[in-house]
């Protein structure tokens, strides 16, 4: 293997791990605020559907774009009403919007559009094109550096700089900015925010926003980025690998960027490997590496690489003078 | 005149009073994805309107849209007198195998599925035959000599694809290079375009200029991303074409229409019979599309050499190793 294939694969790796790290990031504002978030599988996909349908309808990805956050959001609301201004239990909530979110794109998506749940294909000039950096093509033929730039670093699409952007700003917010204070002690201490005079309900609203809006990111970054329309249940479970990634990355942002990128890359060597024989190994067997991301999950949770704990009071609707 | 009676409380069937008064009342259940998912199940919309229309008899028809209404489906039509009952594709097996043993007098005929029963019709497809020939024309489409196979779910039928394919190839270059890879191991791996993307992708930057993809909804990834790579593509199952002119090379077709069609007709005309039918490219089960998306990307010499392999087939003198037969592919 070239030194060519590891830039080819690292390359494949930041593609596939953009909208795990932009779900994992989701996850992560509304989990530190105490909502739990199972729904982001489901989030991500209504958000898809919008921006495919809004981008065909206005022949602007943009505009899907910016429909993607509104549904990735107003899904976050109505998981929000059930689960914080109603006490709803929150695990059951997130299962009713991915089952909401995958059974209304299926039959909006049919009615509409008579093709099995399918979206029309959107011709490139409704798509988010690849950005190549400054000097790609001229920095090419500078040993090491040049591919590292050239290859690896540029010419992948917006979402996959913004969701890298996105982890230095969520760990500065989180950790910097009074709303971050307020989010993460919602999260832990939701009574003692209260006390402060600060209403629980509404940093959990406000944090939940903000799951939407990544959530919204990463649907339109599959359906109007990566493929050129919508397709049922296009999401295929990354709602669930993100999940996992939060909890292996222990609910901090740059863990969520090292468990993104290592899933991603576990998957871009899955890739790589199928059918290939190795020395000694043979074929490689890549179901294996597959199944590696659940496996160090599970691992973690089992307590054998440190301690994942979740923020304290997460799971429960916050109810005021409750002894 | 026209009785639409009372469907919705039996599964939202629509029975029409054309079919009630003809002798023949023949019936579809469609599968997930719906008679207009332009693959699959639309082969066989068309086959049974062709019918429709030569005959003028009507068939009562049915959406699956939950797995739980494939039985219930079968059942209704079943029940009501409905035959011969056409089943589209292998996810209904089980609730067939149930209905037709408890409706030992109704013809069923169940497409892409072998179902073992004395009422049961199963039509099948010689995949590999048709794989074989567009692996055929991939190789000679093929600038670079490497060409790829994207799979959905890791299945034996999967694998009976990308083995006659595998066939195909070689014996038009035997030097060629092939990838082969499959999107996963689960359902989910139908439905993956970003995964299918990023596998068809993989294989461009290790020099594939041709990539075949027998994946359902993951397969519009993968063809996507060979167009956006100005690579071709291969379709799979219905004509494929059309998604993006120029870019797919051709797409290897399972005439399910002539499967229902001949179902219907073979009702109709006594000679429907029960037992396995194997549909390949002697039958005109299967075959590989052209058409004015693709025509400038299939020269004269490239048809010339698909049509003397389909013929090589047809007489005997190629056999195309099918995958299932041993789950061995000699390649």
């Amino acid at each position: 293997m070239s030194f060519q294939d590891v830039i080819l694969i690292l390359a494949s790796a930041l593609r596939l791990s953009t909208p795990l790290l932009l779900a994992c990031l989701a996850g992560l504002y509304s989990e530190r605020a105490g909502v739990f978030n199972i729904g982001l599988e489901g989030k991500m996909l209504a958000a898809a559907f919008a921006a495919a349908v809004v981008a065909t309808l206005t022949s602007s990805a943009m505009l899907g774009l910016l429909g993607a956050i509104v549904i990735g959001i107003a899904f976050s609301m109505i998981h929000g009403f059930a689960s914080i201004t109603q006490r709803g239990n929150q695990i059951v909530s997130g299962v009713a919007i991915n089952t909401l979110a995958l059974g209304l794109t299926a039959v909006l998506g049919n009615a509409w559009y008579k093709e099995g749940g399918r979206t029309p294909p959107l011709p490139a000039s409704v798509r988010f094109q690849p950005i190549e950096l400054p000097f790609a093509a001229e920095a090419r033929s500078i040993p090491i550096l040049g591919p590292i730039y050239s290859d690896l670093l540029s010419g992948h699409y917006g979402f996959v700089y913004a969701a890298l952007a996105a982890v230095p700003l969520t760990a500065f917010i989180l950790q910097r900015t009074r709303f971050g204070l307020r989010l993460r002690a919602v999260g832990e201490n939701p009574a003692a925010v209260d006390t402060a005079g600060v209403s629980v309900e509404r940093m959990r609203y406000l944090a939940l926003a903000c799951c939407g809006a990544l959530c919204g990111l990463a649907g339109a970054y599959m359906s109007t980025a990566q493929s050129a329309s919508f397709v049922t249940e296009m999401t295929a479970g990354k709602g669930f690998i993100a999940l996992a990634a939060l909890i292996f990355a222990k609910w901090r942002p740059w863990g969520a960027l090292g468990a993104c990128l290592l899933f991603g890359l576990l998957d871009a060597v899955a890739i790589r490997l199928e059918g290939a024989t190795l020395p000694l190994i043979g074929q490689v067997p890549v179901q294996a590496i597959q199944s590696l991301p659940y496996l160090l999950t599970v691992v973690l949770l089992a307590g054998f690489i440190g301690r994942a704990v979740p923020p304290k009071a997460g799971g429960v609707p916050y109810v005021k003078e409750r002894r | 005149m026209d009785i639409r009676p009372l469907g919705y409380a039996l599964a939202g069937v629509i029975l029409s009073a054309a079919s009630a008064m003809a002798q023949l009342k023949p019936a579809v259940v469609f599968d997930m994805g719906g008679k207009f998912d332009k693959s699959f199940n639309e082969g066989v919309f068309n086959g049974v309107e062709r019918f429709k229309k030569e005959t003028g008899i009507d068939y009562a028809e049915f959406e699956v849209t939950n797995p739980s209404q494939r039985e219930q489906a079968l059942r209704n039509f079943a029940r009501r007198g409905n035959d011969p009952i056409v089943a589209v594709g292998f996810a209904q097996e089980d609730a067939l195998k149930k209905v037709a043993a408890e409706f030992p007098k109704t013809r069923f005929t169940i497409i892409d599925s072998v179902v073992d029963l004395p009422n049961v019709q199963s039509i099948v497809f010689k995949e590999h035959e048709g794989s074989y020939l567009v692996g055929v024309l991939a190789a000679l489409a093929s600038k670079t000599g490497k060409v790829g196979f994207i799979g959905g779910m890791d299945i034996p039928l999967i694998r009976k694809f990308a083995c006659g394919y595998a066939q195909g190839v070689k014996a038009a270059k035997p030097n060629a290079e092939l990838f082969q890879n499959m999107t996963g191991t689960t359902p989910a791996a139908w439905r993956d375009p970003v995964k299918g993307g990023e596998l068809a992708k993989s294989q461009i930057d290790r020099g594939a200029d041709v990539i075949y993809a027998a994946a359902g909804g993951t397969g519009i990834g993968v063809l996507q991303a060979a167009a956006d790579n100005g690579k071709l593509g291969i379709g799979v199952d219905s004509n494929q074409n059309h998604l993006h002119p120029g870019k797919v090379l051709t797409s290897m077709l399972k005439r399910v229409d002539n499967a229902a069609y001949g179902a219907f007709t073979g009702a109709k005309n006594g000679t429907w019979k029960a037992g396995m039918l194997n549909l390949g490219l002697a039958e005109d089960g299967v075959g590989w599309s052209l058409d004015n998306d693709n025509k400038a990307l299939i020269t004269d010499d490239m048809k010339k050499a698909a049509d003397q392999a389909a013929a090589d087939i047809k007489s005997g003198k190629v056999t195309v190793h099918d995958y299932m037969a041993d789950s061995k592919c000699p390649i």
